[in-house]
């Protein structure tokens, strides 16, 4: 008895594992994976969104293609992040990854792929060692970095008169590269940092002390190095502190959804940086209204604007190559390098040698509440950087795949 | 807080004992050599390897917990760092597998035996939160410490070759080198526990002063089955970084500390195949659940309320009562 | 007692000196000061910034004391680890938000759904309504599922709570995103007044009175009151206080409202200035804890004192050596616990 129990059992937790193998034999159609955060503080920036974007592009594709669309959360876990890849890539026929936020699980991932020769589109995290030291012939990296990041709002911002800077970093590989970068380019164009408090991370939702430290030093520009719920907290902070009155915040790594939830009253001023913005021409404007009638009301930012490009971009090259070489990762990554983008999202824009996206990148100021004449409207275009000029130059990543 | 476990039902006496199995616990280990040996066929490898990691990892937690009464809420810490050690050694230098992998299982025992040290000092949810407390300390030196790559982890582990001579790469290769070491610790962990030291840590589970007054040296015995334990969990870590390939701070914080609790709690402390059960479950839910998007928190959460309401026992603890066997 | 007999006052004084805890202090303060000699530590800070710290670290710490309080209660008085306390803080931010905002989650039911302007109310009710609507919500809790765990280890409250927590968060992100709801500081705390050291914020100083007031007035009910009085005779021997006629276990599911009405307050305190997001309660959650166990598990007044105690340290810390700020508090409960098993006020089990 206790043997029938004990494998039923056994089985029962096994049939979802199961099930996936006996439809691996079918004649299969192109598969696309959308690994991400469902469930935790990512989910609002990817999550459903990026699922739906993807969708969205294969509808909108044209290209002849049955295309099934699959769906993971990896829970910032890089352990549960690299093996749902492989059993994709391994058993699922996926031909292509894309989103992977957190940067421990999308390393993770490049490495799959490389070994599994697969297709990775990353647009949702923010290491530049995807296109730097663990560069590989199968990655393209879309949307954002950290040095796209800290050019455009550093940069731009002592151009503007913000040359003195005082950041405020959670103490881990993330916070700590934007802090390193931001303050390349704030000295570069004849800034100053004034000070900066590291923070552990995670846990600290009270910046009280960072923020009175922050006033103390006579800084023009307050820097945010973090993201999601630490971001939101800080800039509620300041504006408890009425620190968003003296100086001037410059959150490095912030969405429209954060925007969204902390309201215009509060977040009026801000400066960030997105590739993407939803009202920022016809184009977008249109490619948002079709993502709105699966998702009404929500706004698309740019990760998930960056899974539909790639999206539309991987498929063009799978029909340029043929539908039997998708599985080919390398092959079709080349391709999707030697062959101009251009959708409604991103526009036109070209694929770097060593898999990374040039587009343009803005800076934005959050709008105040009384220049906001509709729903999301919440951004004002700064300064626009150039594709050529807002990416990390070509030689400096340490990519081996660059030809010197 | 002292643990009371609900205690394994009273089987009728048998002559029967191999190895210290029953004879329903020889045929569960039968039924399980047969999974472990028929499974790779039918579920994914990487995910099964998984799974048996976890299960060594939620065995040497039993260990403590089901057999001497300690609750240890930081046990992570030795997963972690056992998984780190593995990961640095085989990947900056070159060791084989097996050297790595014993590698980490030292380190485990070795922060084992300064944790514990330290921690036996105190009893029930003093010794939890102490264990917790340094699982934190631990976690906080991982993320500063170089040598871990912080929050990036360790990436592109090789796995080698199994004594210089069998490539692991392929992955029913590495499934059969992992399946090994599962069973040979578990066996050897089965031998603690049914061993006159084990009867001594049980004796110190059901009433220490008593074990005391007996003469044992209660806390010799306490630190040497928290090293043990400990050094398996090192053991597991080790294993799983060169399985999926990478050592990342996942490892070592709090959450897998909470999840071990929950794994053996779920397969049901006390027992020898509870905790590979409940091994089995988590890593289900967490893999199999994955793909059910949105809705993986809230189906773990009501996967643990139902489990602590009906299955007291955990499940293996469950059948066991209900077919009136230790298993 | 024989006067020729009696000790030396000071001999008695002497005698009940801490000599090996003040040996250690002092070993740490000439340690510090070498070091500061050397140049690797910098003991001096600016006094206004010394100052400053201190006093956001004393508010951190009076909502600490706030959120243990209710910990220690339901620990106290049931016995029970409520590993869902960070969930139920959450959820009371949430009801504030909810109540600020109706139409919103109301359209979300059924678009045009709507609430008239005068029903729409601000945060000073929502002080009252949110922790009763989220009170009543935990008395639901505690009869359906937590009454069941009382006669059992407190492992199993822990995970039955833990697991509670779970579903708790994942329901409300699936609702409501993890990015945050908005929420506005009320007018009347809005800006700066200014302590001479620093501007402090208007609103940190109310959360500092409210959140000591709410300690007091609940340690005076517990300890002070014959109802209290008779609380805690209940968790001492409940069977020979119901058959003096008291109700027990409504007394229990009321003393379980009490707790999380607490944490539910202390949610609305922080809605103002934390992001309301599902994951709030995570974050407070491991560091109540362990305030709790400093304290002396189940002693309302270690809970309290402790709690303002270790936010004083971290502020502290997050002068000298702010990426510890976030471990410094396992470290004192290392130490605490190896010096006194009990905690801090604890009872030794």
């Amino acid at each position: 008895m206790s043997l029938d129990r004990r494998t039923l059992l056994a089985a029962a937790a096994a049939t979802p594992l199961l099930g996936r193998r006996a439809n691996a034999q079918a004649a299969r159609p192109l598969r696309i994976g959308v690994l991400n955060d469902q469930t935790g503080p990512y989910r609002d920036i990817g999550g459903q969104l990026s699922v739906n974007a993807v969708r969205q592009a294969v509808a909108e594709s044209g290209a002849g293609l049955q295309v099934e669309v699959l769906a993971a959360d990896h829970q910032n876990k890089p352990d549960v992040g690299a093996s749902i890849a492989r059993q994709w890539f391994d058993q699922d026929g996926v031909s292509l990854i894309l989103d992977v936020p957190t940067s421990s699980v999308a390393l993770a991932v490049n490495n799959v792929a490389r070994e599994k020769n697969r297709a990775y589109v990353n647009t949702g995290a923010a290491t530049s060692d995807l296109t730097g030291v663990q560069c590989t012939p199968n990655t393209i990296h879309w949307s954002y970095d950290t040095y796209m990041l800290a050019r455009s709002t550093g940069g731009a911002m002592v151009a503007a008169g913000g040359d003195s800077w005082y950041f405020i970093t959670a103490d881990y590989v993330f916070g700590q590269q934007l802090q390193r970068d931001t303050t390349q380019f704030v000295t570069a164009a004849g800034g100053k940092v004034a000070g900066a408090s590291r923070y552990p991370f995670p846990g600290t939702t009270d910046f009280s002390s960072f923020l009175l430290l922050a006033q103390g030093s006579g800084a023009k520009v307050l820097g945010l190095c973090n993201a999601g719920a630490d971001t939101v907290n800080s800039i509620k902070q300041a504006n408890e502190f009425g620190l968003t009155r003296s100086m001037k915040v410059a959150a490095l790594l912030m969405y429209i959804a954060d925007v969204h939830g902390l309201g215009l009253e509060v977040a009026q001023g801000l400066f960030l940086t997105e590739s993407f913005y939803w009202d920022m021409n016809d184009r977008t404007r249109a490619f948002t209204k079709r993502f709105q009638t699966r998702m009404p009301g929500i706004c698309p930012n740019m990760t998930n604007a960056a899974c539909y490009s790639g999206t539309l971009h991987f498929l063009k090259a799978v029909q340029a190559l043929g539908a039997g070489r998708a599985t080919d990762g390398a092959a079709v990554v080349a391709q999707m390098k030697a062959m101009p983008t251009d959708d409604d999202a991103y526009g036109p824009g070209t694929i770097r040698q060593d898999g990374m996206a040039m587009f343009p990148s803005y800076l934005f100021q959050v709008k105040a509440p009384s220049e906001s004449k509709y729903p999301w409207d919440y951004f004002k275009q700064v300064v626009a950087t150039p594709a050529d000029k807002a990416w990390k130059p070509l030689a400096d990543g340490g990519c081996t795949l660059v030809k010197a | 807080m002292s643990v009371t476990i609900l205690a394994p039902a009273t089987a009728p006496v048998r002559a029967f004992s191999l190895m210290g199995f029953s004879k329903a616990q020889v045929w569960a280990l039968v039924v399980l050599i047969v999974l472990i040996v028929a499974c790779p066929w039918l579920i994914y490898p990487i995910s099964l390897m998984r799974l048996l990691c976890f299960a060594l990892f939620a065995c040497a937690f039993n260990l403590l917990i089901g057999y001497v009464g300690l609750m240890s809420f930081g046990h992570a810490a030795y997963f972690g760092m056992g998984a780190y050690v593995t990961a640095w050694t085989a990947k900056n230098w070159g060791l084989t597998p097996e050297v790595s992998v014993v590698l980490g299982g030292v380190t485990g025992a070795a922060l084992g035996l300064a944790f514990g040290w330290l921690a036996i000092r105190r009893q029930g949810i003093y010794f939890a939160m102490i264990t917790l407390a340094l699982g934190q300390m631990v976690a906080f030196f991982c993320v500063q410490a170089p040598f871990t790559g912080g929050e990036d982890g360790i990436q592109g582990v090789p796995r080698g070759a199994l004594f210089g001579l069998i490539s692991l790469k392929s992955d029913m290769a590495m499934y059969a080198a992992v399946a090994a070491v599962f069973l040979v610790c578990f066996l050897l962990i089965h031998r603690i526990v049914h061993s006159p030291f084990g009867q001594v840590l049980k004796a110190i589970r059901e009433n220490e002063p008593r074990a005391t007054s007996l003469g044992y040296r209660t806390d010799d015995y306490k630190l040497i089955a928290f090293v043990l334990s400990a050094g398996f969990a090192g053991i597991a870590g080790g294993m799983n970084a060169l399985v999926v390939g990478l050592s990342t701070l996942t490892n070592v914080q709090n959450p897998l500390s909470g999840e071990v609790v929950l794994m053996a709690l779920l397969g049901g402390m006390g027992t020898i195949f509870g905790p590979v059960v409940g091994a089995g479950i988590i890593v289900a839910t967490e893999t199999a659940l994955a793909q059910a998007d949105m809705w993986v928190k809230v189906l773990q959460g009501t996967i643990f309320v139902v489990c602590v309401l009906a299955f007291r026992r955990g499940v293996v603890g469950e059948i066991g009562h209900r077919l009136r066997i230790n298993l | 007692m024989s006067a020729t007999t009696a000790p030396l006052p000071s001999r008695a004084l002497l005698e009940r000196l801490p000599l090996r805890t003040l040996g250690v202090v002092l070993g740490v303060a000439l340690l510090l000061f070498v070091l500061n000699a050397a140049g690797t530590i910098q003991l001096y800070r600016p006094m206004p910034v010394l100052l400053g710290q201190l006093s956001l670290g004393l508010i951190n710490g009076a909502f600490y004391a706030l959120l243990s309080l209710g910990l220690a209660v339901i620990f106290g008085m049931l016995n029970i680890i409520n590993f869902a306390h960070g969930a139920l803080f959450m959820l009371g931010a949430f009801a504030a938000w909810a109540i600020a905002a109706p139409n919103v989650w109301l359209g979300m039911i059924s678009p045009g759904l709507a609430v008239p302007d005068w029903l729409q109310l601000g945060y000073w009710p929502a002080l009252v309504v949110a922790p009763l609507i989220v009170g009543l919500f935990g008395l639901l809790l505690e009869r359906t599922v937590i009454s069941r765990l009382y006669k059992l280890d407190h492992l199993y409250g822990l995970l039955l709570t833990f697991g509670l927590a779970l579903i708790l968060e994942g329901l409300v992100s699936n609702g409501f995103g993890t990015s945050g709801l908005p929420y506005a500081i009320p007018d009347a705390l809005k800006g700066p007044v200014d302590l001479g050291f620093m501007l402090m914020p208007r609103y940190r100083l109310w959360v500092l009175g409210a959140a000591a007031g709410m300690c007091f007035v609940t340690w005076l009910l517990i300890e002070k009151t014959a109802l209290g009085a008779r609380l805690r005779a209940a968790t001492e021997n409940p069977g020979l206080v119901q058959a003096f006629g008291v109700n027990v276990p409504r007394m229990i599911s009321l003393t379980y409202a009490g707790g999380v009405a607490l944490a539910a307050f202390a949610g609305v305190l922080a809605a103002p200035i934390y992001s309301v997001n599902p994951n709030m309660g995570s974050s407070f959650i491991i560091t109540v804890f362990a305030v709790v166990v400093i304290g002396g598990m189940g002693s309302i007044l270690g809970s309290i004192v402790t709690g303002f105690a270790l936010g004083i340290v971290e502020g502290l810390t997050k002068v000298y050596y702010p990426q510890a700020s976030a471990t410094v508090i396992f470290v004192v409960m290392v130490i605490v616990l190896l010096a006194r098993p009990a905690g801090l006020f604890g009872k030794a089990a």
